[in-house]
This record gives C-alpha cells, sequence and structure tokens, in this order.
C-alpha cells in the first residue's frame, strides 16, 4: 500500500536518508527499526509529508502520494504534545477536524472512544491537569480518530505503565485487523516480534535489512543448538570436525554447552557423536530474536564504517 | 482554506474567552474614564477648599471698600486691634486668614497676611491681584487717566489660525493634531508590539509542547502560521472594536452623571452630541479640559479633523503593521525554544519601530511634512507609526494610497520570507539557531 523508492533527504552538512527504498504490504504491522539518529524520524515525517524527499518518490495506494492522502494517514509522534490549556474533548474535534472529520462525526466517534478506553470523565478537564499517561491516552485517540488507512506510531509505548500499554497494544492489533495498516517504529525489540509481520531496519541513512520477520530469523538461523547433558564418566572431547564449542558451563550434577554445527554435518551426527559419550538432558535450537539480529546488523554496518575509514 | 479558517477560528476564540482579555476590554477604558472622572472630581474639590475667609484689619480705612469678595475669598471687615484679632482666629476653624493692611499700605505696598495654616498660593495670590488693582486705580486717578480713557487703550489681539485646503481656508489647532498624532503613536506602538508577541508566544508553545508535529502533519506550516497571524490579528482588532464602544458608553454616562453638575452644564448640553462623537479615540479622555470654555474649544477644533479618516487609517496601518511585525515575529518564535533565547532576535526586527516611536516624538510630530517625515511613512517598516502621526496633520489621500499599497507589498515580502524560515525552525529543537543557521534554513528547497 505505501511504497518509498529511492529516498534520499539531504540536511546541511548530513545525509539523513540515502537511497533508502521500502515496501509496506497492505494491512500489515510494519516494524521500522532503527538506532537513534539513523533517520527514521525523517523518513516518517517524508511519508506524512511534513517535508519533502530531495529525490525518490513515494506511493500510496499505487498514487504518487500527494496532500489528498492526509486525511487517510495518522501519524503519532514520538515527542508527544497537545494544547495544554485546551480542555480535551474540544481539542479532540479540533484536530478531528483538521484531519477532514465534520464536527458532529468526530463528537459521535469521540463518545465511542471515551467510553470504550473508560475516560469520558476527561471530557472538560484542561490537558495539564491529566498524568503524562494519560496525555498519551488522548493523544493515541487523536492519531486513529478519522479511521486513517495508514497509522504511523512512533514508539507508541513509552510513557505508558504495563496496565495501559497492554490496552494500547489490544487496540492495535484490532485497529490491523480491520484493515489499517501500521508503521511501528521503535527501538524496543522485544515488542516487535509480538506484533510485526515485517520490518525494515535502518542504520546510519541506510535501510540495511528488510523481509518479513519470519524469513529474517530463518535466514539467521545458523545450526546453533544448546545441548545438556549429564557425564557419565568418559571424556569428552569439544575439538571434533562436526561443531565449534561456542560456551560450555558446568552444573554441579549437569553441563550446559552451545555449539555451532559445522556443514555438512546435521544435529543428527552430533548427536550420534555424543550419546554414546554422555546422557542427554535437553537438546534447543538457538534462533536467533530480532533483538540479537538488530544488534549483530548495527554494528556489523559500525565496523564496516570504521574498516572504510 | 477551510483549515486555516479552523485554525483561525480555534486561535481567536482561545484567546478571546479568556478572563485577562475581558477584563482588558472593561478596565481600559475604565480607566481612562476614571482618570478623566477624577481630574473633574478633584479640581472641583481643590476649589472647594481653597474657599477662604478673610477678616481684615484695614488702618487705611480706605482699601476694605474696594475689597470685593469673590468665589474663593470672601472678605469681612474686622474692628478688632490686630493683636486681639490673632488671638480669637486661634480657636477658629480652617481656611480663615487674617489680612492686616497698615496705615502706609499706598506708599509700602505691602501687607500682612496671617493665616491658620501654610497660606494657600491662589488666595494669596488673587488678593495680590485685588490689591494691585486698587493701588493702579488710585495712580490712573492722581495722573487724571479717566476709567474710560483706560478702556479705550485696552487692546487684545486674536491670533486665528486657518488651513489652506483645496483653495479654502480651514480652522486649524496644532496642539490638538499633536496630542491625537502622539496618542496614536503610543497606541500603534504598544499594540503592535503586544500582539505581535502573542503571535511568538503561541508559536514557542506549539514547539515547546510538540503539538506542531501533529498539526503538521494535517495541514501546511504556512496554513497553520498565517492562521494563528490571522487569528490574533482578529482579537486585536475585536479589543479595538470593544474599547471603542465602551468609551463611548461609559464617556456617555460619565458625561451625564458628573459633568452635568458642574456650573457648565448648560454649555455642555448644547454639545453632548459633539462630545459623543468626541469619544471616537481613548485620548479625548485625557485630553479634554475640565474648564468648560476651552473643553468646547476642542470640540469645536475636533471637528474640523477628519475624525472619520483617522479611525480608518488607524485600522489600516496598524493591521498592515501588524502583518509584517507578526510575520516577522512568527519566524523568530519557530527559531528559538525560549522566550528568553528569542529577544537576541526580537531586537533587532524591533528596530525601525522603536526608532520611528522616538521619532515621533522630535522630528515628526514638529515637522509632519518634512522629507524624514514622508521617506517614514513610505517605507513599509516605519510606515505604520509615521503615517498614523502625520495623518491629524491632514496628509494628502494619494501619500496614503501609496503608503498602503507599499505596507501590503512588505507584508506579502515579509510573509513570505518568514513562511520560509518558519517551515523549517519549527522541527528544530534544542538547537541554538544563529543567523547563519536561519539563512541556511531559508534556503532549504521546501
Amino acid at each position: 500500500m505505501l511504497i518509498l523508492k529511492n529516498i534520499v533527504k539531504q540536511y546541511a552538512n548530513h545525509r539523513a536518508l540515502d537511497d533508502v527504498s521500502i515496501d509496506i504490504p497492505e494491512g500489515k504491522i510494519f516494524g521500522l527499526l532503527g538506532p537513534n539518529g539513523a533517520g527514521k524520524t525523517s523518513l516518517i515525517r517524508i511519508i506524512n509529508q511534513i517535508t519533502a524527499p530531495d529525490s525518490g518518490e513515494i506511493y500510496f495506494d499505487n498514487e504518487l502520494l500527494s496532500p489528498k492522502h492526509i486525511e487517510q494517514i495518522g501519524y503519532l509522534p514520538e515527542e508527544r504534545g497537545l494544547y495544554k490549556k485546551m480542555k480535551v474533548g474540544e481539542q479532540m474535534i479540533y484536530l478531528a477536524q483538521l484531519k477532514g472529520l465534520s464536527k458532529s462525526e468526530a463528537k459521535k466517534r469521540l463518545q465511542y472512544w471515551f467510553e470504550k478506553l473508560d475516560i469520558s470523565t476527561w471530557w472538560d478537564k484542561k490537558i495539564e491537569d491529566l498524568s503524562k499517561g494519560m496525555q498519551q491516552k488522548v493523544q493515541f485517540i487523536a492519531t486513529i480518530l478519522h479511521e486513517p488507512k495508514l497509522i504511523i506510531l512512533d514508539e507508541p509505548f513509552s510513557g505508558f505503565d504495563p496496565v495501559n500499554a497492554q490496552i494500547i497494544q489490544d487496540e492495535i492489533l484490532e485497529l490491523n485487523k480491520n484493515g489499517s495498516t501500521i508503521i511501528y517504529s521503535t527501538h524496543r525489540m522485544e515488542t516487535v516480534e509480538e506484533l510485526c509481520d515485517n520490518i525494515a531496519l535502518i542504520n546510519k541513512s541506510k535501510k540495511v535489512l528488510d523481509g518479513s520477520v519470519k524469513e529474517i530469523k530463518k535466514q539467521y538461523q545458523n545450526q546453533s543448538y544448546f545441548i545438556e547433558f549429564t557425564p557419565t564418566g568418559k571424556l569428552v572431547s569439544h575439538e571434533n570436525p562436526l561443531y565449534d564449542l561456542l560456551e560450555l558451563t558446568a552444573q554441579q550434577d549437569h553441563v550446559e554447552i552451545k555449539i555451532k554445527i559445522n556443514s555438512p554435518y546435521q544435529l543428527n551426527d552430533v548427536l550420534n557423536y555424543l550419546i554414546p559419550q554422555v546422557m542427554i538432558n535437553q537438546v534447543k535450537e538457538i534462533i536467533p530474536t530480532i533483538h540479537d539480529i538488530f544488534i549483530e546488523k548495527v554494528t556489523q554496518t559500525q565496523e564496516i564504517i570504521h574498516e572504510q575509514n | 482554506m477551510n483549515k486555516i479558517k479552523l485554525i483561525i477560528q480555534r486561535e481567536y476564540l482561545t484567546r478571546v474567552r479568556k478572563k485577562s482579555f475581558l477584563l482588558t476590554t472593561f478596565l481600559v477604558p475604565l480607566f481612562f474614564i476614571a482618570m478623566y472622572v477624577g481630574v473633574i472630581f478633584l479640581t472641583k474639590k481643590s476649589f472647594d477648599e481653597s474657599h477662604t475667609v478673610v477678616y481684615i484689619v484695614d488702618e487705611t480705612n480706605d482699601v476694605i471698600n474696594k475689597l470685593n469678595s469673590s468665589k474663593n475669598v470672601t472678605y469681612l471687615k474686622e474692628n478688632q486691634d490686630i493683636q486681639q484679632q490673632i488671638k480669637s482666629i486661634n480657636s477658629a476653624k480652617d481656611n480663615t486668614s487674617i489680612l492686616h493692611i497698615p496705615r502706609d499700605f499706598y506708599d509700602s505696598e505691602s501687607v500682612e497676611f496671617l493665616s491658620v495654616d501654610k497660606p494657600n498660593i491662589s488666595t494669596e495670590a488673587e488678593i495680590r491681584d485685588s490689591l494691585n488693582r486698587i493701588i493702579k486705580d488710585k495712580k490712573y486717578e492722581s495722573y487724571g487717566i479717566t476709567k474710560d480713557m483706560r478702556r479705550a487703550i485696552k487692546s487684545n489681539v486674536v491670533i486665528k489660525s486657518k488651513e489652506i485646503k483645496d483653495g479654502t481656508a480651514t480652522e486649524s489647532n496644532t496642539e490638538v493634531a499633536m496630542a491625537i498624532s502622539l496618542a496614536l503613536s503610543i497606541l500603534v506602538y504598544i499594540s503592535l508590539f503586544l500582539y505581535g508577541s502573542q503571535v511568538m508566544r503561541g508559536i514557542i508553545e506549539e514547539k515547546n509542547s510538540r503539538i506542531i508535529e501533529v498539526i503538521i502533519s494535517s495541514v501546511k506550516p504556512f496554513q497553520l502560521m498565517m492562521g494563528k497571524i490571522i487569528g490574533i490579528g482578529l482579537v486585536g482588532l475585536t479589543q479595538f472594536a470593544l474599547w471603542i464602544i465602551v468609551s463611548i458608553t461609559l464617556a456617555g454616562i460619565a458625561s451625564s452623571t458628573i459633568v452635568s453638575k458642574e456650573d457648565l452644564a448648560n454649555q455642555l448640553m448644547q454639545n453632548k452630541s459633539q462630545q459623543i462623537g468626541m469619544a471616537d479615540t481613548p485620548i479625548d479622555q485625557t485630553s479634554s479640559s475640565f474648564d468648560g470654555e476651552t473643553f468646547v474649544e476642542i470640540i469645536g477644533l475636533l471637528q474640523t479633523l477628519n475624525l472619520t479618516e483617522i479611525v480608518v487609517c488607524f485600522f489600516v496601518f496598524f493591521l498592515g503593521g501588524y502583518l509584517i511585525y507578526s510575520a516577522l515575529f512568527a519566524a523568530v518564535g519557530s527559531a528559538v525554544d525560549s522566550e528568553t533565547e528569542a529577544s537576541q532576535f526580537t531586537l533587532p526586527i524591533t528596530m525601525p519601530l522603536l526608532l520611528t516611536y522616538a521619532l515621533s516624538f522630535g522630528v515628526l510630530i514638529n515637522n509632519p511634512h518634512g522629507s524624514v517625515a514622508m521617506w517614514l511613512s513610505f517605507i513599509p517598516f516605519t510606515s505604520p507609526i509615521a503615517m498614523l502621526v502625520r495623518i491629524p496633520f491632514g496628509v494628502p489621500t494619494w501619500q496614503i494610497i501609496i503608503s498602503a499599497i507599499l505596507l501590503i507589498l512588505g507584508f506579502i515580502l515579509t510573509t513570505w520570507f518568514a513562511a520560509r524560515i518558519y517551515r523549517v525552525g519549527i522541527l528544530m529543537y534544542g538547537k541554538k539557531a544563529s543567523y547563519k543557521e536561519l539563512i541556511k534554513w531559508f534556503k532549504y528547497k521546501s
């Protein structure tokens, strides 16, 4: 539904986005990952048409992105903010009207959401009288009230306690189920695997990785295993052609090892080698988390840059 | 367009609904009226207090017959000896004095004036005048000059200043024009600053509260900037309109209740209709005199000035100046994170305004048709003050029109310039803006 082609954004003396191409499929939750200063915010601002790219094209539903699409996008910026002196209800109606809703329609939908999130009593309160978490909730409603096809959430969970974070997460999933495409920008990796279908990783202004979460993880599976066994008195030699020993921890009555199997050998070959010597308790494949992949990719690009320098 | 309307509406309503707006709307005219009433009241009161009873101990037995009691001084003949009189006056009430006229009064030309408190200057002056007159009369008589001769000698030259306009001469009064000029200068200067800095503060608030990013994901930065400027401008116009209405109402009430009790009630009643028209500009309340005759005179002179022209020009030039300066204030607001940081930019942009304001008390008012005044009233950054200072003195219509056109052009140019800085500035957080930085922002492609 949203296709970005060769986006370049140059600021006076640094390039915020360098030839970034991303394809965001319809109806999915898309994770936009990257360390601080990687260029995520620049990219989001370009999608929101707050700034324009120096070169490159963006297609929204196969049409070139234009001001008429603004009403189909909902944006929750990382730096939250509302008019502090304005009353909650009045402010929500104003923001909804700016997104093209009529006053009466905005009122109707607000009543629905205020009841759903159990905040109806806040209508006549001033924003400055609400706690930070309450303000976040209000702003979340402002983001989605006009039922946008594309919702862009920049760190939506920051500032929420676990209970409210869960409520918001459920709402996000429900919106997605009802057909909204969601761009979820974050560096909180644990939620990424839980929520995202696809991700793109941006580092140092460049896209370094993208695809579906499943495929990426598969790609990063590298024949690593965790094995727990109880020694039977025989001495096991870990110096063999079958695998490389990554880690060994000796516990009171058992030993834990992490190994990486060398090709062309398989897990079965390793087990055949070990079984005569020890009693196997547990075998588990080590699947890399998105967190690991993130760290690996980010440090990798840093190394490359260091080498280039 | 619809979105700009929404923004204007919000900016306007949030400000107009504030208590402080209501307060200034009623308090400022009330303040002027209170001053006006206060001055009348105090004058009346001091008049009451200055009334003095003077006991005269006249050793010549001649002067006393020539002294006539007046509004301020009541003369009473006293046959007692001066020492006895002093004793008796100690216990008397305030505002009693003794005038001791010695036997050789006509030669020494001196008297003794004894009061319980410190003597009142105006009473002293009145007594001195009366005594001088008596001595003069006596001397005229001794030189053989009769009263008729004196009347024939007396002359009184009247200068009627008239202004030549379109071949006909009309009455003019420079003092009144000056007073109105200065009042307009002060009013425009203060309100440009007041509303311009409101625009700036609003933008800093949006930037600090980070709502800016939400808003400009819905509308263009230019729409937001213009919406804010127009909205606050309308607040200003509303304020002025309300001031005029409230002033007229209050002035009407004040003049019918307080002023009519004065001795000059009759004169005022005749001029009632003129007087209501006179309240059009706030200055009239302060400039109006409490002396009945000058009061009526000033009303007459105000009518010679074209009040409608002044009011219309005030709105045009205030609005033009406001649009120019608020655009600049908007650019500054977008570039900084706090108001304290803003001062390094607000000072240079308001320099032309400050300069014209200062000049309006000197060059502009003394020579409103000189070349300095002319040029300043054409330059868009200075014309809002300079032109308004000149207008009460009469400015050819073509000059006003050219100045207004230049003002509009200036506004378009300034807004274009400000908008280019604004759109970048509002997204820059925590970055100290320097002039070099601002030029860089200005050059960014949109």
